[in-house]
């Protein structure tokens, strides 16, 4: 017979190939046992003899992830040559060693424990997906070594070794939901990826809502990387809520937003906030598809505070004019900054006496004046909602008056205490 | 009600979205047993051509236009040189074709990476598919609409093609019984390329059909490959028509499902469904029935 492939052959292979094809897409699941496995005692090899003292970034450059890495690795890499054009750190030059991720968690825990145990950094910096974080933890304390990790997340963490510069739930999330609160919303709807941040943060916007008094019309996630939006996007409609909150990740944003205004809807009859695109994602959404809609972060690239004009510029000649600087960019920016004013302070590269002098260390950054919190190891941070302008770049319509301090477990809000748990 | 007739069309198009993606399958997997892993990626390459298309003509509208028979000819013609190169190697071997075409659709990955870039493109959809129309107070996307057309287009021309002329009838000629075929004069190497270049085609098309409603990027098509053999499995390997009916009842039933519940749980009950189908009639809805004695 021509056709030799009966079904029942092919069920097994239909999963072999779903298999290979999950596979492919980048392993969500880390072991963070026996990346831990491979650390030593602790003893530190760094060597500051000489005149320069290693780094090492840590980035996704292949793979799902190398979409957003490779910008904050670019990033990275202007703060090294700026610090290092400025006299280097404690006198030392900065010697950069970088390692891909390749969208891999147990890939960054490996790679990670290499530039800690092989290279002897001083720091690493770099990671950008939750679970790349949680796998790469347990090397850094096993290590006792240090993590700059420069993006917002879910909050609910907190490691000595690790210092948080993106923002943590209470600088981007919960202040969103207060200028929606401002604006008169009554009713939210929902939308996420099915995975740890939007679940995590939706827990929090409906404890939240429920404490004061919002209604939350529907919660519904889509499958990562789904493009397939049409039944999602009808119950949002028929939902008829005053806004949509919007923890979609990656391509998946692209399929909502051309399915969303598809059906009628735009950003004046349901706004929708969303908290993961950024100046860079904008033109691979299109911006005819989110022009209007609203963005909750801490940084935006038309921020007009000189550190910012000078980081763009200094950004846009060494990248070109045509690139853009987003939130995760500055905050890696940043976190090597921060680094290096905690190594000043502290008269030492030695990871105890980094770390204790850390607490107050404060940097006037592209996005306002930082200053970061021994406590929890993050930083304070300036929220701000941002609309996407005709440009592709984003206004700012609604900031905080002030810094806000990082509370990662929500220990301030009477409303989150049962969230924490 | 204006809600079932949003969900019913939501469904339908669903339908002709799979459709799409699973005709070109349904000549190369069921037709000639390949198990082309590449066929997503063919998509994406029919994706990147709608992209380039309209760098070039800057009308979205005259771009889409030309992009989908510009989109069938590098959907084709890369499955032509896949079939040349490597797959005529291999007939009889389905599972070699897996790793082979699995390893071709990485290199493709990467080499669109290489070539657009890491980050998802923007491929406009033209000014007189945005908005939608009115069906009983239900908005029906006209981008939607677009594709539920194109992919009948793309079904009426398929069969037309297999049932009413020569080059059909050798094609269903060395499907029913190669040896026979080629006793008869057929040229069965021949046949094969021609049938890989349109299957190939036909995944190109998909490709331009989809900028319309996702995201051009090079993992466009590791979203369609997995439940474009789902259909073809389900609809009887081979069968034209099985594809038709087992797409429109996958996506009227998973947006029915995905209503009822949610998008994940949607997903895991359309699966069980097959399975349990398959389980019950696992020579999918049609099966073909030939007189070859292998």
């Amino acid at each position: 017979m021509r056709v030799s492939v009966t079904n029942r052959a092919f069920l097994p292979l239909a999963a072999a190939a779903m298999a290979t094809v999950l596979a492919g897409c980048g392993s969500q699941i880390a072991d963070p046992a026996s990346a831990g496995s491979t650390a030593s005692s602790g003893t530190s090899c760094v060597d500051t003899s000489g005149s320069s003292v290693k780094v090492g970034f840590i980035n996704s450059l292949s793979g799902t992830m190398a979409i957003s890495e490779s910008t904050v690795f670019d990033s990275l890499t202007l703060a090294a040559e700026e610090i290092n054009a400025s006299g280097g750190v404690l006198g030392k030059k900065l010697e950069v060693i970088s390692e891909d991720g390749a969208s891999e968690p147990t890939k960054f825990a490996e790679r990670a424990g290499k530039l800690i145990q092989q290279d002897c950094t001083a720091a690493v910096f770099g990671g950008w997906t939750s679970s790349s974080r949680k796998a790469m933890l347990p090397v850094f304390e096993a290590n006792d070594a240090l993590l700059f990790y420069p993006v917002q997340y879910e909050g609910l963490e907190s490691s000595k070794n690790i210092f948080y510069t993106g923002a943590t739930t209470n600088q981007q999330i919960i202040p969103a939901l207060d200028y929606l609160a401002e604006q008169g919303t009554k009713s939210l709807f929902l939308v996420g990826s099915d995975y740890v941040f939007p679940r995590t943060a939706n827990k929090i916007i409906q404890a939240y809502a429920e404490a004061k008094g919002i209604e939350v019309l529907g919660e519904e996630y889509a499958p990562l990387g789904s493009t397939e939006f049409s039944t999602i996007v009808n119950k949002v409609r028929d939902s008829k809520a005053d806004a949509v909150f919007n923890t979609l990740n990656g391509d998946s944003n692209v399929a909502f937003f051309r399915q969303y205004k598809s059906v009628g809807l735009t950003a004046d009859t349901m706004p929708v906030v969303s908290v993961s695109i950024a100046e860079e994602e904008v033109p691979g959404v299109g911006l005819d598809n989110v022009q209007g809609q609203l963005t909750a972060w801490d940084y935006y690239q038309t921020l007009d505070t000189p550190a910012n004009k000078k980081f763009v510029a200094a950004f846009k000649a060494k990248f070109g004019s045509e690139r853009v600087t987003s939130d995760p960019m500055e905050a890696a920016y940043t976190s090597l900054y921060l680094w290096k004013a905690m190594v000043e302070k502290a008269g030492s590269f030695e990871v105890d006496k980094v770390q204790a002098a850390a607490d107050g260390v404060s940097f006037e950054a592209p996005e306002g004046m930082v200053t970061v919190n021994g406590e929890n190891n993050h930083i304070t941070k300036t929220p701000r909602i941002g609309k996407i302008n005709a440009d592709g770049l984003i206004d700012t319509v609604w900031s905080s008056p002030e810094a806000v301090e990082p509370d990662p477990f929500l220990a301030t809000y009477d409303w989150a205490k049962d969230l924490a748990k | 009600m204006e809600l079932l007739i949003g969900q019913m069309f939501a469904g339908l198009s669903l339908g002709s979205v799979l459709l799409l993606a699973a005709l070109g399958l349904s000549l190369t997997f069921g037709q000639m047993g390949v198990i082309n892993m590449a066929h997503g990626e063919f998509m994406m390459a029919g994706a990147y051509t709608a992209f380039v298309v309209q760098r070039a003509i800057s009308d979205a509208g005259v771009s889409l236009l030309v992009s989908i028979p510009a989109g069938f000819l590098v959907g084709g013609v890369l499955g032509l040189v896949l079939e040349a190169v490597l797959l005529r190697r291999m007939y009889h071997r389905p599972l070699d074709t897996l790793l082979v075409t699995f390893g071709v659709a990485l290199i493709l990955q990467q080499a669109a990476r290489d070539i657009f870039g890491a980050p998802s493109v923007d491929v406009r959809a033209p000014a007189w598919l945005q908005g939608n129309i009115e069906l009983l107070g239900a908005p029906i996307p006209l981008t939607r609409l677009f594709i539920l057309g194109l992919s009948l287009v793309c079904l009426a021309g398929l069969v037309l093609l297999l049932k009413a002329t020569p080059l059909g009838r050798r094609i269903r000629a060395v499907v029913l019984n190669r040896d026979l075929a080629e006793t008869s004069g057929v040229s069965t190497r021949r046949s094969d390329q021609l049938t890989f270049f349109i299957g190939s085609g036909l995944a190109g098309i998909a490709g331009v059909a989809v900028t319309l409603i996702g995201s051009t990027s090079p993992y466009l098509g590791t979203n369609y490959i997995v439940d474009a053999f789902l259909v073809v499995v389900a609809g009887g390997i081979g069968q034209i028509k099985g594809a038709v009916i087992a797409a429109f009842s996958l996506g009227v039933l998973q947006s029915v499902f995905e209503y009822s519940t949610t998008a994940s749980i949607g997903k895991v009950l359309i699966l069980i469904v097959i399975v349990v189908f398959l389980q019950l009639r696992p020579q999918g809805i049609f099966s073909l029935k030939t007189r070859s004695l292998a």
